[in-house]
């Protein structure tokens, strides 16, 4: 025999957890459709013409756009690595806790982390293309993400370098290596799996962006010549695809390889964490 | 010598970590050197209060798009957050080792895709069911808070899953030991406690809605004019932006950065508000 109260108690545990369910469900739903609805439509789209190496108006080639797109993201990540890297470094290495110097750092960082993509855009439109002439250019554009990711690599790596344990630092002192020599040879290599997953993080956010890049790298659909000229990357390509008319099937195809290559990033991210909870175990 | 080095190094690695900073005042000067004039040309209140968006007739005022951002961002959170919420709840209280391991590099999947993608994903389903289900053009301010509704999920999800699962187990286990149910032990006692982790998700939640560009500008319709209906066309602080950087000169230009500073400073506001809740979290 149930009291009465229980039964309502269940009754509202019964409602609550279908509302939780439902939820999930949902969320799982609209990222299955996302991923069916671009696959689905989009792979018959792909012909071999749009590979061609150069872009036209009847092939409309996505090629040029794939090479930018992986030299943008080496550019970016040329600057972007180094700068997060030492900065971490110097944070969770050399820094005294909490001084005022120290404190600056992170707000900066913080705030970068949550300034939008086209306010980096226009920055970078303002300060590298027009104030240091770089023009629309691959390396405008390349400096201005190089900023965008900054903090995400800075994060990334400090954590990483956090998680060393002490007895690292301390066995290699203790063997008579200088500061710099235990920071680059024992303390780096540990961290490197979770500076990678940062990186990698990175990546996709180079080859997702389209805010930051209209004004700065420009919007050419052509191979860049130098990094000094314009250069589209794929999801600007996307992006220009929309506002020429609406290109339907060339925009399936090359939603469908923005796509694929950020399920690709991703899954090698995950693998990175994986081999990171791992190796943390092993210890 | 080995001294030397070990103290240039030093030098470097401190040098380096200076770049945010750096970046930070840049990115502030570029913005503010150009925009104060601007709105003090237009006239402060011209600008941001003016009902009027006409670069051809030399009209600045940004009050529709300042609105349009609020409206989008408000519908958006409006979806996003109680689906998200329930999403982390689901994640960190009623699912087993095998779901989540399934559900998490979902939700990363989500978070990483390119936001062009979800404005084409948007242009070609939600603008058409849109279209279908009130008619008009689709293109309006309900189909790019839904697109945007999906786009913060991700965050909302991931940060509060963090926050439910930093609370002590003490709490839901105290609550079940008393008789309540399961499902009136995580929404009665644990979420309570995360209440400050929540609501740094949804304000991140709002700062990602606000800042997006390319997926709005894709289903919004752009009108620069306030919607008096959902499925009307809008257009938000950062769309406009983007349509006219393209062609525009002298005033016009500068119209356009200072919007941007305008967005800057919500976001800013958006930012310090997170601060504080952190804050207290911490304390919590």
């Amino acid at each position: 025999m149930k009291d009465k109260s229980i039964k309502v108690a269940e009754r509202k545990a019964l409602f609550i957890r279908s509302l939780v369910y439902l939820s999930a469900g949902i969320t799982v739903f609209i990222l299955f459709a996302i991923i069916v609805y671009i696959l689905m439509k989009g792979i018959p789209h792909i012909k071999p013409e749009m590979f061609q190496l150069k872009y036209n108006s009847i092939n409309l080639s996505l090629m040029p756009a794939m090479i930018n797109t992986v030299v943008m993201t080496g550019l970016t990540l040329l600057f972007a690595i180094p700068a997060g890297v030492f900065t971490a470094i110097y944070l969770v290495e050399y820094a005294k806790k909490e001084n005022f110097f120290v404190r600056m750092i992170n707000v900066t960082t913080e705030t970068l982390a949550g300034i939008p993509s086209i306010v980096y855009g226009l920055f970078g439109y303002l300060f590298f293309v027009t104030k240091l002439k770089f023009s629309y250019s691959l390396i405008s554009g390349a400096l201005t993400l190089a900023i965008m990711i900054l903090p995400l690599i800075i994060r990334t790596s400090q954590e990483a370098l956090m998680s060393v344990p002490d007895m690292y630092r301390e066995g290699s002192f203790g063997l008579g290596a200088g500061k710099l020599r235990t920071v680059f040879r024992i303390v780096l290599p540990s961290a490197m799996p979770g500076i990678l997953s940062g990186i990698i993080l990175g990546i996709g956010r180079i080859v997702g962006e389209t805010a930051a890049l209209i004004y700065t790298a420009g919007t050419v659909a052509q191979y860049y010549d130098s990094f000094l000229t314009s250069g589209r990357t794929l999801a600007i390509h996307l992006y220009s695809l929309w506002v020429e008319g609406l290109q339907t099937d060339s925009s399936y195809a090359t939603a469908v390889i923005l796509l694929v290559a950020v399920m690709i990033i991703n899954a090698l991210a995950t693998f990175v964490a994986s081999r990171i909870k791992k190796g943390n175990k092993e210890e | 010598m080995k001294n030397l080095k070990e103290n240039v190094m030093k030098v470097v690695f401190a040098l380096t970590a200076t770049l945010s900073i750096i970046s930070v005042i840049l990115i502030c000067v570029f913005l503010f050197a150009n925009a104060v004039p601007t709105i003090r040309e237009i006239g402060i209140s011209k600008f941001l209060l003016g009902k009027t968006w006409s670069p051809f007739s030399d009209i600045y005022g940004i009050f529709p798009m300042i609105i349009g951002s609020i409206y989008v961002t408000a519908l958006a959170t409006l979806f996003g957050v109680p689906i998200g919420l329930l999403t982390a709840i689901f994640m960190a209280k009623f699912c087993d080792k095998k779901l989540y391991k399934f559900l998490k590099p979902a939700v990363d999947l989500l978070a990483g895709i390119p936001s062009v993608v979800y404005g084409f994903f948007g242009l070609m389903v939600i603008v058409p069911l849109v279209r279908n289900i009130f008619s008009g053009q689709g293109q309006s301010l309900l189909a790019a808070s839904l697109v945007l509704g999906i786009m913060i999920l991700p965050t909302i999800i991931s940060v509060s899953e963090a926050a439910i699962k930093a609370v002590p187990e003490s709490y839901y286990e105290g609550s079940l030991a008393l008789g309540a149910t399961h499902e009136a032990s995580v929404f009665r006692a644990t979420l309570p406690a995360a209440k400050s982790g929540i609501l740094a998700a949804i304000v991140l939640g709002i700062g990602r809605a606000i800042g997006e560009t390319m997926a709005v500008i894709m289903v919004a319709g752009n009108q620069a004019m306030i919607p008096k209906k959902v499925t009307q066309g809008v257009r938000t602080l950062t769309a406009n932006i983007v349509l006219e950087m393209g062609y525009a000169a002298d005033l016009h230009r500068d119209a356009l950065i200072a919007t941007a500073a305008v967005l800057f400073v919500f976001i800013l506001i958006i930012n310090l508000s997170i601060t504080l809740i952190k804050g207290k979290v911490v304390k919590e």
